[in-house]
């Protein structure tokens, strides 16, 4: 809902038409159209305006990404990482996309040609997708999903699907090995990650990102619930542990292990493909550590939101602005902390994942559910009176 | 054609029995085949251009098969065909890693024939190179052991010290790899002004540093979890397969050459208890696991710094090498020398019948012989565990090869 802007009649309709959650480009498009244009005309071209947003997101965090995961790697290790190409490399990764356009696009001989083309579309699509139900601001996003943390840990597994297929059509072992390995850690750790995010959920009451957000804004936007009750923080380590699995990250980074399987799915992929997937790696980081950051620690809460909200009013475009950035900071806090993990920890093998999936997390995070829903209905209840 | 037209399974029908009222019920024997895998040569966690021969059930390896041979250079029939001193370069060039032990191995055994004594300062220095090199190809195996099992960031903390080692390599001789510093009869340069104390700082750093990537690495939980009780090398096995360095004393045996049969100056150095030999204990898992390798090689470093300390406070100006003609007069006669190199027992064995090229220069490299335990040890392992064995073994293909 974009409440700084005075409604027009289209605008209007189309509001009144979509029940509840709306896009906000469909919301401020009718006012930038000449004329009074026809309400299916305004949806399709929000549609196409929102797909654009939505593919810059993904290539400037992906492109962001690369650049800090360089960075943050070279300065851990005792180097610099890029230096040549613009200010402390910030060129870099528009070097390396100029690159991989002009690498060769290889399919390799014996491969099923078909599966091998569609794997990194599939796997970016689903990507593209679930970054709709990414809360820019309070008062822009491209959908209000209302089971937005559905929507998006839906959509994020497919991209497994995508993965195997990679796997499974390049006519390598070492391919396949990667995406079995890649099929048997997403099964294992989609429990852990979705039992861990029902902790907070149980306390939002609400599946909707933009909602649980609402929750958490109190005294100086502080009222995160990580703080909430003593089972929030172990729920986070787990859910933490568990977005290391799904997002291909060390030290679960099995499904690529670079020692072991070369390149695991992605090793017979060059050029503008193999790019896909890496996007896709550094997009799915981001959009998890948004979830996390939403859902633990306040998603657009923080001092700096509430300030603005305080000065210059709710809803405004101040406010909104000093949310987006305060969503913005805490996902790439997330995605550094992810970083910091792959540089500093060895790997571990597949069945000490396994076991640590089904054995440790699964029934940590249910105890977490159970500790924080007793918690909350019994001692919350007393402190509160 | 896919991968799986190449392993159709082959089933058939076990027994068929039939059911009252004409059904029947059949029993299946459904077999499938075990995926055959080339690991190498390309490959990078082979350390070079090994190829082991995989035969995999799902993640669990169930046969390898080493082979050897794509970087052979012909290094013993070149050494038939050069003059004596000619040769020594090529030492450097078969276990690249630690050329002075190599250019060490093949001098002693040519000075035996030739039975001259090297000057007192250039044993001097050649223990202090040679337990430098040591440290430096200890450096690499252990950093990049840790970078087959995805630390990729104490490989690069281990090269910031080899890199210093390498400065100064490269101040006493001029090279940063192949260094032909020790040659017959001596050594080929006196250390340059300050170089012994820039020497002892290093000694100092590289003891901080040392308890750094101990605890970074050999101790990490994961770390741990990954090497302990895996590629077990009882002692009897190791033993039978003729291992030596790292990979014998990994299995619990106590054993060096530098101790048990001394060359040049380390008789001298263990009697004064400048070193100890450190073995594997199990003390994680199981007695010679790759944990346990991995140790002896880490304390090991520890060692090699001690040797070099003692040399510093031992050493006093003098000749550094013998005086010899630049041709040399070989007497008939045969000679085998073999060294502690940091991979094990490198033989040299010459021969010469006075000739001005050797009849013979046979080579008994470690890594050679370390490398034929991979087919008893493999088998049984995961995939995630056959690179950590590979790593643990430490083989240079230059030298399996030569």
């Amino acid at each position: 809902m974009i409440a700084y802007l005075a409604p027009l009649p289209a605008a209007a309709a189309i509001a009144a038409s979509a029940d509840g959650g709306m896009n906000a480009v469909a919301e401020l498009l009718p006012r930038l159209l000449p004329g009074d244009p026809p309400v299916w005309a305004v949806f399709v071209l929000a549609a196409l305006v929102s797909v654009a947003i939505a593919v810059a997101i993904v290539a400037l965090v992906a492109l962001f990404g690369t650049w800090l995961e360089r960075k943050v790697s070279g300065h851990i290790q005792c180097r610099f990482g890029p230096m040549r190409v613009g200010w402390h490399g910030w060129l870099q990764p528009v070097a390396d996309g100029v690159k991989l356009l002009l690498k060769e696009d290889l399919i390799p001989t014996g491969s099923d040609r078909v599966l091998f083309v569609i794997a990194p579309a599939l796997v970016l699509g689903c990507l593209f997708a679930a970054m709709t139900a990414y809360p820019i601001a309070p008062g822009f996003f491209f959908a209000d999903i209302e089971l937005g943390i559905f929507f998006i840990v839906a959509m994020t597994s497919v991209t497994t699907i995508g993965v195997i297929m990679a796997g499974w059509s390049s006519n390598s072992k070492w391919s396949l090995y990667g995406a079995m390995r890649e099929a048997a850690q997403v099964v294992a750790y989609e429990v852990p990650l979705g039992i861990a995010l029902l902790v907070p959920l149980m306390v939002a009451g609400s599946f909707d990102l933009i909602e649980v957000s609402q929750r958490q804004e109190g005294l100086l936007g502080l009222d995160w619930f990580i703080f909430r009750n003593p089972f929030m923080l172990p729920a986070f380590v787990l859910f933490f542990t568990a977005i290391l699995a799904e997002t291909k990250r060390a030290p679960f980074d099995l499904p690529e292990t670079e020692s072991e399987l070369v390149a695991g799915f992605m090793t017979e992929y060059s050029g503008l493909r193999w790019a896909f997937f890496f996007m896709e790696e550094y997009a799915a980081m981001f959009l998890y550590c948004i979830v996390g950051a939403v859902f633990f620690f306040g998603g657009f809460a923080s001092p700096l939101t509430w300030a603005a909200a305080e000065v210059f009013g709710t809803g405004g475009i101040v406010h909104n602005l000093a949310a987006a950035g305060t969503l913005l900071l805490k996902g790439f806090a997330g995605v550094f902390l992810m970083m910091w993990v792959r540089w500093t920890l060895p790997r571990v093998r597949i069945d000490q994942v396994m076991t640590m999936g089904y054995k440790y997390l699964t029934p940590l995070s249910l105890l977490c559910v159970l500790g924080a829903g007793v918690w909350e209905v019994v001692v919350a209840d007393l402190w509160r009176g | 054609m896919s991968i799986l037209d190449l392993q159709k399974p082959v089933s058939r029908i076990a027994e068929e029995r039939r059911l009252p009222g004409g059904e029947r019920e059949l029993t299946v024997d459904v077999r499938t085949q075990d995926v055959e895998i080339n690991m190498g040569p390309q490959h990078p966690a082979t350390h070079g251009v090994m190829k082991v021969l995989l035969r995999a059930d799902g993640e669990v390896c169930t046969g390898a098969q080493p082979h050897l041979g794509f970087l052979h250079r012909c290094a013993e029939k070149i050494g038939e065909k050069l003059e004596w001193l000619q040769f020594l370069p090529y030492t450097d060039r078969y276990d690249y890693l630690a050329a002075m032990n190599n250019n060490h191995g093949y001098s002693l055994a040519v000075e035996k024939v030739l039975g001259i004594e090297v000057p007192r300062r250039a044993q001097m220095l050649r223990t202090i190179c040679v337990e430098l090199n040591r440290i430096g190809s200890h450096l690499i195996a252990f950093g990049t052991y840790g970078l087959d099992l995805g630390a990729f960031t104490p490989f690069l903390y281990m090269f910031r010290e080899r890199e210093w080692m390498m400065a100064l390599f490269e101040k006493i001789c001029g090279a940063r790899l192949t260094y032909s510093y020790l040659r017959i009869g001596g050594v080929y340069n006196d250390a340059p002004p300050g170089w012994l104390s820039e020497l002892e700082r290093f000694c100092d750093v590289f003891d901080a540093k040392w308890v750094e990537y101990r605890d970074l690495l050999m101790l990490n939980k994961i770390f741990v979890q990954r090497t302990a009780n895996v590629g077990i090398v009882p002692p009897a096995m190791a033993l039978d397969f003729g291992l030596t360095g790292p990979l014998l004393r990994g299995s619990g045996v106590d054993f060096d050459l530098r101790r048990d049969l001394p060359y040049e100056l380390y008789g001298e150095i263990a009697r004064d208890g400048a070193f100890t030999v450190p073995f594997g204990t199990g003390e994680k898992g199981t007695v010679g696991d790759c944990w346990d390798r991995t140790y002896v090689r880490v304390m090991e470093m520890r060692e090699a710094v001690k040797i070099v300390r003692w040399c510093l406070d031992h050493i006093a100006p003098g000749p550094i090498i013998a005086d010899l003609p630049k041709v040399l007069k070989m007497p008939p006669g045969q000679a085998y020398v073999g060294i502690e190199n940091p991979r094990g027992e490198l033989g040299h064995f010459v021969i010469s019948d006075g000739g001005r090229v050797p009849v013979r220069v046979r080579v008994r490299g470690p890594s050679f012989t370390n490398v034929a335990v991979l087919e008893a040890i493999l088998p049984g392992s995961f995939i995630a565990d056959v690179i950590a064995i590979l790593g643990s073994i430490d083989v240079v293909m230059g030298e399996t090869d030569r």
